[in-house]
């Protein structure tokens, strides 16, 4: 975009108007600038300090005020570090009971009654707690998020950065952005009332007669995926697995199509125009120019978006049924990390029961710092040394 | 910019500081969902009557009300299982089980042009344990000659918390039901071999009034509030009730000796017309409370509602306390600290 | 012939995936405004009817009544995001100076900046149980306090990371300039420095505000509710968004009202910050936020 207006800051003191001898005054002003400028080294790297600056620093008489103003920013800074380690710290002591009991069996076991052969997983009466279905509640409902999600939002991404009307742009990425800052609460509530009884009475009786039909036994028997034990088989209750997917994947769609964005603005122009200049039609040139270069990090804004819809709680847990099983079908119930510790943490009558509920919240820790960490770190692959472009 | 940050903080402290003290007497309790339409009422008349008292109750379920109460973070619990001993044992504090109104735990449910329904204790304990799974199954059409039930599949609602309401519903089933007993067995969090899971008796009853083929267990007044069928349920005489104040009153009056801690279970009573499954509901009161204004606040409130608070429980399709009980609590309130 | 016709077909093709795709991305687009469209449709159709005087003015009637209002809840939300406030902006500023102003390139710095990004990430019922254990169990009762203190750290990581990066946008020359006038150093960076970057640091406030003020899974056993008034940091308190998870999963026609009522209050509240920040950041001085 040469010759664009971009808007910088400049102090009165860098223009051509005479400095004002004592008072500091700031003011803003609107500046055309070439965009080369806004990648000179003052603006991307204003990590060195000057000759001037500390040679003006080392002569101040406020010497005792700078340095406990600095020491009272470092505790601030520090602070965030403590409230991590704190959390941290106490998650595993508040954790160590159901630790002890259980080991690392408590992720993976599938526990089965020796009696009645039947899976039990969660039985606060005989003291048995074990975190599998909630983990594959989680996953589940996470992928099934993704899976829907994904496509969308980079199709809205596309459709924004590259080929949506200027005038539209605008307005269109305010409603995603607001879609983001809608309260999962508020989200749960309309699944409750307008989603669930959307899906039982009108989506799910249509995936059921497809995926349940005789030519699709027929035909993809052996994948396991359709018929009564497939992918949409059992009871249709409205509330489960896929409402629960559904519900997630709305609220993860704005943190994907903003990164995605943002991370495709950061794509330089010349591999736009490279791409065109060849010959390339519009979506050649996406295709070829814009998301190859941008893959990773998309990848990483789809990783960021995982990462929200396996600790998102309330709507999950209003609607994923809160029944601790597992099941192939999308249709069925099952129940979530965050959502088991939102139902149960303020009633678990005994020690244990209350120590294997800060485990798994341990555990949807640990995760989401690890999908949170890949992700950034994704993102920071693509977008290192570009000013981001915001809209 | 800054100046305009210190002073809305300013303002916001200054706010909240100011509100701190505002001098009423505020005690906070915690448990039950199946009395929470009563104890509401309670609580608001109460404040009204007497201005300065305020009287927050959540209703998180009972096995939050004894978990709350147990660790000392709420001045009362409430719940309609009544403690373990060993629960009872681990407490910090010494606590009390004051009863408060009796109720009934109805079957409802919501089938397809069905609205009224007999079950047997053997069928009710079978559906729940997933045997009997469509609503025109053999042995519920045995149950209900001239009923004409749908071929529809029995979707199972049940307590998604610790709930007072399971305990009750789960007792009755542990005396009726041998498969029952030697299965999930009596508690207020059970291993479900069946069904999804509501949370509190609002979320029990909100789900089956939502999904067709349902059916579910919950206090009387959420079935009459929400006017949701509720089934017949057969008692020891072999008659078939339907929950109301009159049959929970006579199962309660089949209890000759209450205990001094009043942990009693009522279901299952003798009785002709005795609704089969009936409970007591208890306060969870600490005898020495930690905070004497608040244990006197607390004491206060419960003599208010053994006298003047049980004359419109049965508005509520509650059961007042029978006169005898009534009596022993006055003085075992009496005796509170 | 047969040379002239294989390109064209061939560009027909090539057009024709061109059109595809350029459907499809327009069809996602709509896709993704649909839900929105569809939540504040059923929002103001279901909300506003319920909304009324007695609705911000009353505390919630005894259960099955009708009439009543969410007044305690409204209040209650604003006591838990004064305290979150108070405890989050500065430290959160604080953070974000230090990181911009002193630790640049410093491991420590990293560390803090990584650990922001973490403490972005962690799950709000994860902060819930943490916030429970540490301030809860210790205090022996439920409070507004709390509630406050886990939203108020649930602030901080949004506050400092938008601190720091407005800060980074701000021109040495500005610095040094004020620092060649003599004003102490802390001096610059509180009204010089930090005053240029007011429009995105204030942004960053309102986002993170925005974030928490629908926050409902920590407040369970922290805030607790509360069905009377009260403002009081020492007990239980009523929270908006508390209040429509209760009621949400309630089986009364009459509350299910209150929750879409109490909804659309949250939403125009939320709203109406987004859009602030939207405004100040189209017109102001540095744009770049969120």
């Amino acid at each position: 975009m040469p010759g664009s207006l971009k808007k910088v800051i400049v102090p009165l003191s860098e223009t051509n108007i005479p400095r004002p001898d004592v008072s500091i005054e700031m003011r803003t002003m609107e500046v055309a600038l070439p965009e080369e400028t806004t990648t000179s080294p003052e603006q991307t790297r204003p990590v060195e300090a000057s000759v001037v600056r500390k040679y003006l620093l080392s002569r101040g008489n406020s010497a005792i005020a700078d340095k406990s103003f600095k020491a009272l920013m470092a505790i601030c800074a520090a602070s965030i570090f403590g409230i991590v380690v704190l959390i941290a710290s106490e998650l595993v002591i508040s954790s160590q009971l159901s630790w002890h009991k259980f080991g690392l069996e408590f992720f993976y076991k599938l526990n089965v009654d020796p009696d009645t052969h039947l899976p039990t997983f969660w039985d606060p009466v005989a003291g048995t707690f074990y975190a599998l279905p909630f983990l594959y509640g989680t996953l589940v409902s996470s992928l099934v998020a993704l899976v829907i999600a994904v496509p969308l939002a980079v199709g809205s991404a596309i459709f924004l950065t590259e080929m949506c009307p200027k005038l539209l742009r605008g307005p269109l990425a305010f409603v995603t952005e607001l879609l983001a800052a809608i309260p999962s609460v508020v989200y749960g509530l309309w699944a409750v009332f307008v989603l669930v009884p959307l899906l039982r009475e009108h989506i799910n009786p249509v995936l059921m007669s497809i995926f349940n039909s005789e030519i699709a036994v027929k035909t993809l028997g052996w994948t396991g995926l359709v018929g009564e034990t497939g992918l949409f088989g059992g009871v249709n209750y409205g509330l489960g697995m896929l409402a629960a997917g559904v519900i997630l994947a709305v609220m993860i769609l704005p943190i994907i199509s903003s990164l995605t964005r943002e991370v495709m603005s950061a794509v330089p122009h010349s591999q736009r125009e490279a791409a065109l200049a060849l010959g390339a039609t519009r979506w050649e040139m996406i295709r070829m120019g814009v998301l190859r270069n941008a893959r990773i990090g998309i990848v990483g804004s789809i990783i960021l978006g995982l990462g929200r819809a396996l600790g998102e709680t309330m709507a999950v847990a209003m609607v994923i049924g809160n029944r601790p099983e597992i099941s192939k079908s999308l249709l069925s119930l099952g129940h979530s990390m965050s959502a088991v510790i939102a139902n149960e943490f303020s009633e678990a009558s005994d020690n244990l029961y209350l120590s294997a509920l800060i485990e798994i919240g341990l555990a949807l820790f640990v995760v989401t710092i690890i999908v949170n960490a890949l992700a950034r770190f994704l993102v920071w692959m693509v977008t290192r040394g570009v000013p981001a472009r915001v809209n | 910019m800054i100046k305009k940050l210190v002073v809305v903080m300013g303002l916001a402290v200054g706010l909240v500081l100011a509100s701190a003290n505002a001098g009423a007497q505020k005690l906070t309790g915690a448990g039950a969902t199946f009395p929470y339409p009563i104890y509401s009422k309670w609580f608001s008349e109460y404040s009204a009557a007497h201005p300065g008292v305020e009287i927050n109750y959540q209703s998180i379920g009972s096995g939050g009300g004894i978990r709350q109460i147990t660790t000392g973070l709420v001045d009362f619990g409430a719940s309609d299982g009544p403690m373990t001993d060993e629960q009872l044992a681990a407490s910090k504090l010494k606590l009390i089980h004051i009863p408060t109104v009796l109720g009934a735990v109805v079957p409802i449910f919501n089938v397809t042009g069905v609205s009224d329904l007999r079950f047997s204790p053997d069928v009710l304990g079978d559906i729940f344990l997933g045997k009997i799974t469509s609503w025109n199954d053999p042995r519920i059409e045995k149950d209900n000659p001239g009923v004409k039930l749908p071929n529809e599949t029995i979707n199972v609602i049940h307590r998604s918390d610790g709930s007072g309401t399971t305990y009750i519903f789960s007792d009755y089933l542990t005396k009726v039901n041998k498969d029952w007993a030697n299965g999930p067995g009596k508690g207020t969090a059970l291993n479900w071999p069946k069904g999804l899971g509501g949370k509190g008796n609002e979320g029990v009853a909100g789900l089956v009034r939502q999904l067709p083929g349902s059916i579910g267990y919950v206090e009387l007044i959420y079935a009459m509030q929400n006017k949701i069928s509720f089934g017949a349920v057969k008692n020891v005489a072999g008659n078939w009730v339907k929950g109301s104040i009159e049959g929970v009153t006579e199962a309660a009056a089949s209890v000759k000796q209450i205990p001094a801690d009043y942990r009693v279970s009522i279901t299952n009573a003798p009785g002709a017309q005795a609704y089969p499954i009936s409970s007591f509901t208890w306060l969870l009161v600490p005898i020495k409370a930690p905070d004497t204004a608040k244990g006197k606040v607390l004491k206060d409130f419960l003599n208010w509602m053994i006298t003047s608070g049980q004359s419109e429980v049965s508005n509520l399709y509650y059961a007042p306390l029978p006169k005898v009980v009534a009596d022993k609590v006055l003085k075992s309130i009496y005796s509170l600290q | 012939m047969k040379m002239a016709t294989k390109p064209n077909l061939h560009s027909k093709y090539r057009s024709a995936v061109d059109q595809l795709a350029t459907g499809l991305a327009v069809a996602a687009t709509l896709l993704v405004v649909a839900p929105l469209v569809a939540i504040f449709v059923y929002l103001i159709f279901k909300g506003a009817s319920s909304l009324n005087l007695a609705f911000f003015t009353h505390v919630p009637k005894p259960v099955g009544e009708t009439g009543g209002g969410m007044a305690n809840a409204i209040v209650g939300s604003a006591v838990l995001l004064g305290v979150a406030s108070v405890l989050g902006i500065p430290i959160g500023i604080g953070g974000g100076i230090y990181l911009a102003e002193y630790g640049r390139g410093t491991k420590f710095a990293n560390a803090v900046r990584f650990t922001a990004d973490v403490l972005n990430g962690v799950p709000s019922i994860v902060m819930g149980i943490a916030v429970y254990s540490l301030i809860v169990i210790p205090q022996h009762h439920f409070s507004a306090f709390s509630g406050g203190v886990a939203l108020g750290i649930m602030m901080i990581p949004t506050v400092t990371r938008t601190t720091e990066e407005m800060l980074l946008m701000v021109p040495n020359s500005v610095r040094e300039a004020a620092l060649g006038l003599g004003v102490p150093n802390w001096r610059s960076v509180l009204s010089i420095t930090l005053k240029t970057a007011s429009p995105g640091v204030i942004t960053g406030c309102m986002l993170a505000f925005a974030r928490v003020a629908g926050e409902t899974a920590p407040l369970i056993f922290t805030a607790f509710g509360n069905q009377f008034w009260s403002a009081s940091l020492n007990e239980p308190i009523a929270a908006l968004p508390l209040q429509i998870y209760v009621y949400a999963i309630s089986p009364y026609d009459e509350w299910h009202r209150l929750a879409w009522g109490g909804a659309l209050v949250l939403i125009i509240l939320i709203v109406l910050a987004v859009s602030l920040v939207r405004y100040v950041t189209s017109r102001g001085i540095l744009k770049g936020a969120s």
